[in-house]
């Protein structure tokens, strides 16, 4: 299995993308390319658990390695674990269902297409990569594209919204590339992760160097109070720029916090864990609050989102090994079902013409398949079990009840109660939407279309295979988790 | 003789072409397009040849002193006249006097040549005054507009008190050390009030000519009153040519004052970061936005000086190739635009993708390279420089440049925002670029890609020092 593949299908498809001649091109153009993204990451699935199975236990497989700026120690640097390939799973889930729903694009599809795949492109280098160098640079190139995926294809306020996730997410890029810069010179000129993780970092550098990088990954993965990007960039984007922004962007955070963050800073992780916890069951009961709020179906999906990231964060600062399998579960299953609440969502305004919650009512009648999909995505979103969003929380509240103090059982019963608000918020949005009597205006609306309907099966397919079984993902993400926390129990 | 040949070769080479302009002047003369023509390619054949035959030495007692790092760092400036010769081909062909302006533009290029080689202070005087006033000349070469004439003043009148300040700090050095070669002041420096302030007038002429704050007040209106070819000459390869005399005149020549100027540097660097950012977001004008943007780039480039070390050198080489390619496709594109519709603001571009899609790209690419972003190669030059800066450990200087490059990007997006993203009833019409600057523009976008991806080109200047 050749890792480079992961970079290089995205980019040929994206230049293909640009160099074809008309808007039916582009679409299969993308449409074969993310097929075969999704067909890869299958086959990194199956490559990887037969090495496994085959009794390999290097924690990184696949290793590549190839110098590049030989002067400040860089090199190019991929391998996977179990957490990476889960995440380059998600991450082909999401982009081909992503294409899938843009089908109707008409204004400058061949640059939307294009700047969508790089924006994959982006993904996948940051979840392969080895050297923090490199992953810096992945992380930067999906920025721009969701500026201006926002920008030009956006609704609403969009100009704003887009200057503000840009200008957040560079700053929070920033303070991770301070934080990079620190590690390489407080740890003997070095960008490998590996390498770095096996460096004993004093605990006074790592004091300065965890926040740094923490709140900058956190930013990406809406850690309040950083979060205000959220909203605003997720309602005025298009569909598929929510739906990557949601399911992929924001798991670039997760990971970066569990895999740079975390991994190579366990004693700083441990200093600051209170805060960690303290924070994200705020973002967690306050995005709960908020979304109960909100009528816009864009912003509910936005705020709740806050709400289910506070969880990823909340496994990683509890720091147990339950708690952190539980949090890239999380990770995964909230990256499949948010991008599908944002299709869904764009399915509806795409033929009603409004997102308001009030304006909408019994459109069970007129479009049984996309509401049906609202459904499932909903149960999953509050957690009921045969659902990926059971698994993951429900993993999380166990990692985090190992604990036996005081403060972070209260933690815990904070998250879980964000569990009934949740509850409320989306049963209403979808009983309002879906049941009741029907506008008239509303009665010859039609249901999804093939593109709609691939894409949604293929969502609802992976948060089944994870409700259903998690057992599979479990497996693949414990091991990687355990080796994390080795190292944080190592410090005692 | 023959030592004299191969290591003047690049100097003498733009004096031959100097006197080629003079006498096809005198002589019958030459229509401006194949005049044009014919320097292009004389320029393409001096960037080729610079890269040939490069050797170390010295000649006239240490006047004069010439390695492979400085014959690169000449290539690269051969390169900017090259590319500006391309990219501004559609106001070269329309002006009156095309050969003098060539003969002004090759004169400073001359002059920069022996500063960057001078190795003795009165020789460093010399070459910067002959690197300075033909610029005054050429900032006054559209001819019908009041203020170009006004930035011509500004420029002569500024840099004649620069010269000033300069020429007491040479002679304030000379009655502390008794020395002004460069290969003997490091002896002799001994950090001493007096040196101290012997140099901080010295420090002080460089920073007007590289408009460092609090120097740079002349920089907007000079930049924004000058044909476009004359503001990026001065941008790019004004700036760049100082930059290097001054980063080996800290390194190799004050070396023993280090503590001194890495204070001051620290100082100034934020200050310049800071009040480019700030003066750039409220501008409308295109040349003055690119003015104050090209200041706070040089605040970056002190981030990477304070470096002090091999490795600080080879970033600021790095990051001024990629600047060159970057700046220079940015303003040719502003040229393009003014010189075919005659609109110089930012709120003109609005809608500019719809009509001009090439020429939009462009400068997107180039302005994503000025604020750093990958895969452009502006991302790792500006990353190589701050890790320069950040390898003695003040972390938060370098938190503040990072924070600086995100107040950057704000104004960059702004452009970007107003060709992609904002309606306007009347975009700028359909512009057919010359085939010449099409190429040219195409070239720099390559470079502006792969200089970044291909690492050996850091590779290769790192192994010159």
């Amino acid at each position: 299995m050749n890792l480079l593949l992961l970079i290089i299908i995205p980019l040929v498809t994206a230049v293909a993308a640009l160099l074809s001649r008309n808007k039916q091109q582009v679409r299969w153009i993308s449409f074969a390319g993310s097929v075969a993204q999704l067909v890869l990451a299958f086959m990194l699935l199956f490559a990887f658990r037969n090495e496994r199975a085959a009794g390999n236990t290097a924690q990184m497989l696949f290793e590549q390695s190839y110098s590049i700026f030989p002067a400040w120690h860089i090199n190019f640097h991929l391998g996977v674990d179990g957490i990476s390939v889960a995440m380059v799973l998600l991450t082909a889930f999401v982009v081909i269902a992503g294409v899938l729903v843009s089908w109707n694009i008409e204004k400058m599809t061949k640059e939307f297409y294009f700047l969508l795949i790089l924006l994959a492109l982006g993904a996948y280098g940051f979840f392969i990569s080895l050297d923090l160098f490199v992953l810096f640079f992945f992380l930067e190139i999906a920025v721009i594209p969701k500026y201006l995926l926002i920008g030009i294809w956006g609704s609403g306020k969009k100009e704003y919204s887009a200057n503000k996730l840009a200008l957040m997410l560079m700053g929070g890029s920033a303070l991770v590339l301070v934080g990079i810069l620190g590690l390489y010179f407080s740890s003997g000129h070095s960008f490998d992760l590996l390498s770095l993780s096996k460096v004993n970092i004093p605990i006074e550098t790592q004091r300065i160097i965890f926040p740094l990088l923490f709140v900058g990954f956190g930013v990406f993965t809406a850690l309040f109070p950083l979060h205000t990007w959220v909203p605003d960039g997720h309602s005025s984007a298009p569909t598929a720029g929510s739906m990557f922004l949601a399911g992929i962007s924001m798991k670039l955070g997760g990971y970066g916090c569990l895999r740079v963050a975390t991994y190579i800073m366990p004693e700083g992780a441990k200093e600051y864990s209170t805060i960690i916890i303290v924070l994200a069951s705020i973002a967690i009961l306050y995005g709960a609050f908020a979304t109960m709020m909100q009528k816009d179906l864009k912003y509910i999906n936005a705020y709740s989102s806050v709400s289910h990231c506070g969880f990823v964060l909340l496994g990683i600062g509890m720091l147990t090994k339950t708690a952190m399998t539980g949090a890239v579960m999380q990770m995964v299953s909230h990256g499949l079902m948010t991008a599908l609440f944002f299709a869904v969502i764009g399915m509806i305004y795409d033929r009603t013409h409004t997102r308001q919650v009030s304006e909408m009512g019994g459109l069970m009648k007129v479009m049984p398949f996309i509401t049906t999909v609202f459904f499932i995505v909903g149960l999953c979103s509050l957690g009921l079990p045969g659902l990926s969003g059971f698994v993951a929380e429900m993993t999380i509240f166990m990692g985090s009840w190992e604990h036996v103090d005081a403060f972070h059982r209260i933690a815990t019963i904070a998250a879980c109660m964000s569990i009934v608000v949740t509850a409320v918020y989306i049963l209403r949005a979808i009983g309002q939407t879906a049941m009741g009597p029907i506008k008239e205006n509303f009665l010859q609306l039609g249901d999804a279309t093939w593109n709609e309907k691939l894409a949604a099966v293929i969502l609802v397919a992976g948060i089944l295979a994870i409700g259903i079984a998690p057992g599979w993902l479990n497996d693949l993400l414990r091991p990687g988790a355990e080796i994390i926390m080795q190292k944080v129990s190592a410090i005692k | 003789m023959n030592e004299f040949l191969t290591l003047m070769k690049s100097e003498l080479v733009i004096t031959f072409i100097i006197f080629l302009l003079l006498f096809i002047k005198i002589g019958k003369g030459m229509k401006n397009e194949s005049l044009l023509s014919l320097l292009q390619v004389l320029l393409l054949l001096n960037f080729i040849a610079g890269f040939f035959f490069n050797k170390t030495g010295s000649l006239f007692g240490d006047m004069f002193h010439t390695s492979l790092l400085i014959a690169f760092q000449k290539n690269i400036l051969n390169l900017g006249v090259y590319l500006i010769s391309l990219l501004c081909a559609d106001w070269l062909k329309k002006t009156v006097h095309l050969s003098e302006f060539f003969m002004l533009m090759l004169s400073a290029l001359l002059g920069m040549f022996f500063m960057i080689s001078s190795g003795n202070l009165l020789m460093f005087f010399l070459s910067l005054e002959l690197a300075s006033i033909p610029v005054a000349a050429m900032a006054n070469f559209d001819l019908d507009k009041k203020r170009s004439s006004e930035g011509a003043m500004k420029m002569i009148l500024s840099s004649a008190f620069s010269s000033g300040i300069l020429l007491f700090g040479i002679s304030l050095i000379y009655g502390a050390t008794g020395t002004i070669s460069f290969a003997e002041l490091p002896q002799q420096l001994d950090g001493s009030a007096f040196q101290i302030l012997a140099f901080v007038f010295l420090f002080a002429a460089f920073a007007f000519k590289l408009s460092i704050v609090p120097f740079h007040l002349w920089t907007a209106d000079v930049y924004e009153g000058s044909p476009i070819a004359t503001t990026s000459f001065l941008s790019v390869i004004s700036k760049g040519s100082i930059a290097f005399v001054f980063i080996s005149a800290l390194y190799n020549v004050f070396q023993p004052m280090y503590e001194v100027w890495y204070t001051m540097l620290v100082i100034l660097a934020i200050a310049t970061m800071v009040i480019g950012n700030l003066f750039a977001l409220r501008q409308q004008n295109i040349k003055r936005f690119l003015a104050f943007s090209s200041i706070a780039q040089v605040g970056f480039i002190l981030v990477g000086m304070s470096g002090n070390d091999k490795a600080a050198i080879t970033s600021v080489v790095y990051f001024i190739l990629i600047y060159v390619f970057s700046n220079l496709a940015a303003f040719a594109v502003a040229s393009v635009i003014t010189e075919k519709s005659g609109k110089e603001n930012v709120d003109d571009y609005k809608g500019l993708y719809k009509t001009n899609p090439f020429l939009s790209w462009i400068l997107t690419l180039a302005l994503f390279s000025l604020a750093g972003i990958p895969p452009t190669a502006g991302f790792f030059g500006k990353l190589f420089l701050l890790s320069a800066g950040a390898s003695k450990g003040t972390y938060w200087f370098i938190a503040i440049a990072a924070l600086n490059m995100i107040i950057s990007l704000y104004y960059y997006l702004r452009v970007v925002r107003a060709m992609f993203m904002d309606k306007n009833e009347q975009p700028i019409e359909k512009i057919n670029t010359n085939p010449v600057t099409k190429f040219a523009l195409i070239l720099c976008a390559a470079a502006i890609v792969l200089i970044g991806l291909l690492s050996w080109v850091y590779d290769y200047i790192n192994s010159l020092i």
